[in-house]
This record gives C-alpha cells, sequence and structure tokens, in this order.
C-alpha cells in the first residue's frame, strides 16, 4: 500500500498565473464617468497602481470668448460653466463685473439671486449624489433625488424661461422678477425636496452595503485638501471649516441662519452625507430669503448699466444717448481689475476680471473649483480598486464644463 | 493684505516692488526671481496654505512687461486672501518658477499657463498641455492668436501614464 501524499494547496496570485498589468481607458466617453473625462489607470489586478487624467474634451475656450463679446453677453457662456448649477455662474460672473463697477444693487436683486443660488446648490447636490450612489448600485436613490431635481427644475423655468442655461441675470439685476404665486409653487418644492433627502438618507446613511462601499473610500485628510486647493462639499468633508458665505461673505449671507456642514474622515461617505445636509441648510436659507422678500426693483438705478426710461428717452437727448450708448456699446466698466469669487455648490467659484475700460473684457480667467479637484483624483484612486474610482469620482462631483471651460 | 506687505518690509526688504490697488484690495508685485521666495515665505510664516489659482495674461501692445502671471492665495485660518503680481520680464520666452512643490494645486494651474499662454514654467514635473492636445500650435490665449483659427485635430492613441514627464 503506498503511502497518501498531501500537499499544501497554494492559492496562486495573479502575478503567479502570469497576469501582466493592464493599461484602461476610462473615458472619455463612459456611463460611469460623469462627463467628457479621460483617466487613465495602471491595472494590477483590480488594483490601480497609477493614473493620469486628461482634458479638455469639452473645451471651448470661453475666456477666450469672454475677450471678444460685450459684458452681458459673456453671461449665456457662463451657463455652460457649471451646467448643473448655471445659475450660481450667473451671479459668479455678474457679481465680479458689479462690484468692479461698484453698483449699487437693490435689495430684491441681491434675495432674489441668493434664493436661487441656494436653489441651484440643491439640484447640483440631488445630481451629485442621486448619480453617485446610482453608480455604486442603489438604483432607487436615483429617482427619490431626479424626481424633486425635475420639480425644481419646472419652477425655475417659470421664472427664468429655461431649464438648464438660464442666462436669467444680467450685469446689475436680472432680466424679470418673479411671478405671482412663486411663493406657495416654492413652498410645495422645497416640502417635496425635505422628504426625498429625508427618505435617501434613511436608505443609505446606515445601510451596511452603501456604508461598505464607500466608508473609507477615496480618504482625503485636511492637510492634503488643502494643499490640492480643494474648496467647498469636498473640502468641508475632511473636517475643515471653511465657507465662502460665512468666511468672507457677501449678498448678506452673514445675516442667514445657517450651519457650515463639516465631514470628519475625508471620505466618499462623508461628501455624499455633507451634501445631503447641505441641501437642508439649503432649504432653511431659501425660506429666510423668501421671508424677508423686500419689494422694489429689479435692475439697478445706475445710469451707466440701466435702460433709461422709454418716455426720458423721447423727451430727452440725454435719455436717447444714454439708450445709444447702452445699446450699441453696453456696460462699460472703469479700468481696473478684480478678483471676486462666490461659494458655488462645488467651492469656490472666482471670476478675475481686467477691464482696460472698452465695453469688452480685456481678460477674464474663471477659477472653476473642479478643476484644482479633478488634478487631485488620479493621486487619490491609487492603490483603490477599480470599482471604487467610479465611486470618489462621483463624489468628487466633478462638472467637466467647468473643468474644461 | 497690509500685514503681508508689512512682513515683507520687516523681514525680505525690497521683495515687494510695488503695490499695486485693485477692486476690492490690493495685488503686491514681485520680481519674476522672488517668486519662490514670496510664495514660501507666503506658505511658512504667513500661513497662506491654499493657493486659489494662478492666471496669466497678455498685454500684447498696452503694457510692458508683455505677459503677467497672477497668483491667488488664501488664509484658511484667517480667512484673507493675498494677490501676488509676477510681470514676466521677457517677451519672446516668458518664464517663471514652478511653486508646485510647494503648492501642489500648481501643477494644473501651471501647466494651463504653459498651454494657454505660452509662459514656461521652469522646474515643473510634468509641463504638457492640459486644454489643447498634443501637437497643437500655438497659445490659444494670446491676443495675437486669432478667434477664428483653426487647427486639424488629430487622431492620436496616446497613452497618459507612460508619456507623463516627457515635456512636448
Amino acid at each position: 500500500m503506498s503511502s497518501v501524499t498531501t500537499k499544501q494547496i497554494v492559492v496562486p496570485s495573479e502575478r503567479d498565473l502570469g497576469a501582466k498589468d493592464m493599461l484602461l481607458n476610462l473615458g472619455p466617453s463612459h456611463p460611469a464617468f460623469h462627463g467628457a473625462l479621460r483617466t487613465q489607470v495602471l491595472l494590477d489586478g483590480e488594483t490601480i497602481v497609477d493614473a493620469a487624467s486628461e482634458l479638455g474634451y469639452l473645451h471651448r475656450c470661453f475666456e477666450k470668448h469672454a475677450e471678444h463679446a460685450t459684458y452681458q453677453q459673456v453671461i449665456p457662456y457662463t451657463d455652460r460653466l457649471n451646467y448643473v448649477s448655471a445659475l450660481m455662474n450667473n451671479v459668479g460672473y455678474c457679481k465680479a463685473v458689479e462690484d468692479l463697477m461698484q453698483v449699487d444693487m437693490p435689495e430684491r436683486v441681491i434675495v432674489i439671486r441668493v434664493m436661487l443660488c441656494e436653489l441651484s446648490r440643491i439640484i447640483d447636490h440631488l445630481v451629485c449624489v442621486g448619480t453617485n450612489i446610482v453608480d455604486i448600485g442603489a438604483l432607487t436613490n436615483f429617482w427619490y433625488t431626479f424626481n424633486v431635481r425635475e420639480k425644481i427644475y419646472t419652477l425655475l423655468e417659470k421664472i427664468t424661461g429655461a431649464r438648464l442655461t438660464y442666462s436669467y441675470t444680467r450685469v446689475g439685476g436680472l432680466i424679470r422678477d418673479l411671478y405671482d404665486g412663486f411663493g406657495d409653487d416654492l413652498k410645495t418644492v422645497l416640502k417635496e425636496v425635505e422628504t426625498a433627502v429625508q427618505e435617501v438618507t434613511k436608505l443609505v446613511a446606515n445601510n451596511r452595503i452603501f456604508v461598505d462601499r464607500t466608508r473609507d473610500v477615496g480618504a482625503v485628510t485636511k492637510e492634503q485638501a488643502i494643499a490640492w486647493g480643494f474648496t467647498g462639499p469636498c473640502l468641508r468633508a475632511t473636517g475643515v471649516d471653511h465657507d465662502l458665505r460665512k468666511a468672507n461673505p457677501y449678498y448678506g449671507y452673514e445675516t442667514y441662519e445657517f450651519d457650515v456642514v463639516l465631514g470628519e474622515k475625508g471620505d466618499t461617505y462623508d461628501r455624499i452625507m455633507v451634501r445631503l445636509e447641505e441641501i437642508r441648510q439649503s432649504i432653511r436659507i431659501i425660506h429666510q430669503a423668501m421671508a424677508r422678500m423686500p419689494k422694489g426693483p429689479i435692475m439697478t438705478a445706475d445710469r451707466r448699466i440701466r435702460l433709461p426710461d422709454k418716455q426720458e428717452v423721447y423727451s430727452s437727448i440725454e435719455g436717447l444717448m444714454n439708450h445709444f450708448k447702452i445699446v450699441m456699446h453696453g456696460v462699460v466698466p472703469p479700468k481696473g481689475e478684480i478678483y471676486s469669487a462666490t461659494e458655488a455648490a462645488n467651492g469656490e467659484l472666482g471670476f478675475f476680471l481686467i477691464s482696460d475700460g472698452t465695453y469688452k473684457p480685456f481678460r477674464l480667467k474663471c477659477r472653476g473649483p473642479c478643476f484644482p479637484i479633478f488634478a487631485a483624483y488620479e493621486e487619490i484612486i491609487k492603490g483603490s480598486l477599480l470599482a471604487d474610482a467610479i465611486a470618489i469620482l462621483g463624489s468628487l462631483n466633478v462638472v467637466v464644463g467647468e473643468c474644461d471651460r | 493684505m497690509s500685514d503681508v506687505k508689512r512682513h515683507f518690509d520687516e523681514f525680505h526688504p525690497g521683495l515687494i516692488k510695488e503695490l499695486r490697488a485693485v477692486a476690492m484690495g490690493e495685488a503686491l508685485v514681485i520680481s519674476p526671481g522672488d517668486l519662490r521666495l514670496v510664495a514660501l515665505a507666503l506658505k511658512k510664516d504667513l500661513g497662506f496654505d491654499m493657493l486659489i489659482d494662478i492666471a496669466a495674461v497678455d498685454f500684447k501692445g498696452k503694457a510692458e512687461p508683455r505677459f503677467e502671471v497672477d497668483y491667488f492665495f488664501y488664509n484658511l485660518a484667517r480667512k484673507t486672501r493675498v494677490h501676488i503680481k509676477v510681470p514676466v520680464a521677457s517677451s519672446d520666452k516668458p518664464e517663471v518658477d514652478s511653486i508646485t512643490d510647494l503648492y501642489p494645486a500648481a501643477n494644473w494651474a501651471e501647466r494651463e499657463i504653459w498651454d494657454m499662454m505660452g509662459i514656461i514654467v521652469n522646474g515643473h514635473p510634468n509641463l504638457r498641455r492640459i486644454l489643447m492636445w498634443t501637437g497643437f500650435e500655438g497659445h490659444p490665449l494670446r491676443k495675437d492668436y486669432p478667434i477664428n483659427k483653426r487647427q486639424p485635430i488629430p487622431v492620436l492613441d496616446v497613452n497618459l501614464i507612460p508619456e507623463r514627464g516627457k515635456h512636448s
């Protein structure tokens, strides 16, 4: 009888089986990649060893276009920056020009802008959270968030006439006033948003599968986030208390009651939760804005910007000349430059504007918050699993229109 | 802002060439050779821990020197900003030093000023085009680049990881 020999079973590693590193393109056209982004990853099995990103697929040279358009004509271009919350770009750009001209803005314009910015922030966060969670397999939440987003779009359509690219602000004011009965519509919509956010939070916050899929995935430390130039929810998720609405208040944000939402670990879970909570804070701001909504004009009285009344145009030479100059040349800021920043949905949206005293911007540099965030993406995903890279990208909320400009 | 000027006057006299008034603030003008020194002082001594953005401007025909690079820093603890202006000496071969090792956020921003404005960033680890494609000729944000100029978009199979670090 021959004795039975035993052999220890050794699980072969992928290397032993002759696996080689694989170069894989994520994007530029891929359903899980939000927009025309391309990141090339070097894979060892499912682990990302190295990564490099490329952008420019949606580049339209917004800054060059801006140099060849009048100040008011630039506004439609800004819609295309962060097209998920286009109103905030309108406001950010107009604020830069108005600050450069030192325009006295009517109170009603400012309150309406604050309210619409917060509505846009809600849309942006809803889109980000919805698509991020659907990417990692939780489909239901997508309907919850996108249903109410649709309601807000309908509301904004009623105000502005457009669903995505609003061009609602003008240098010095707004294109049209709110309609009658807007307050009631808004209340209904906000109630629905609150319910949706509540439902999504309940579905995911303590969901074992979701938590395992997002906790400690793509964690960014405070120091890293600051060094990489993160702003907005991605920075706050790491625990850095920084929100331009509180830090350098504009448009009277210091008079509104709201909390800056902070995360702890800076991982995907925190980024999603920060956004969900920020939606609730935005709702608080909108309620306060509606409560204080002052009556008054929706355009500044500044003669450099506002078209004179028809009566004046027809009856006085000054009025006629004023009208002619504004129609032919538009807004003409004085010589000078300004860097103006607002807190957009993804972080600091800055416009560096140089005026040479003519009717076109001499130079307009846009600082989109996504640009530095996407720059760090290749560092963040190194060492993580390929599937996690998708979860991380969604939570960073890179909007290519703003990244590529 | 004047704190920043005072600090430089005390510890690095002569570094700030000029204090220029801009709308809602001031900008500090420095010479290109001092950029890294200033950036280091801003980071280590003055607590400007965040680089917000870098912008390059072409003043062709309007002012001398032709190019200028603007740096925007932010101090998260004190919630203040500082705006540094660097006039670039040569208009044929505009150059600035890289601050990517001090502020990692400068990496792509410096690639952008190279790509769009043709400012050479010395010491940058990966000075390749970023918004335009490899093989693009010229720098579109320069004032002498015509707005209606078209260039053929090549079909390239560029591998990003192996290409890193090879300057084009």
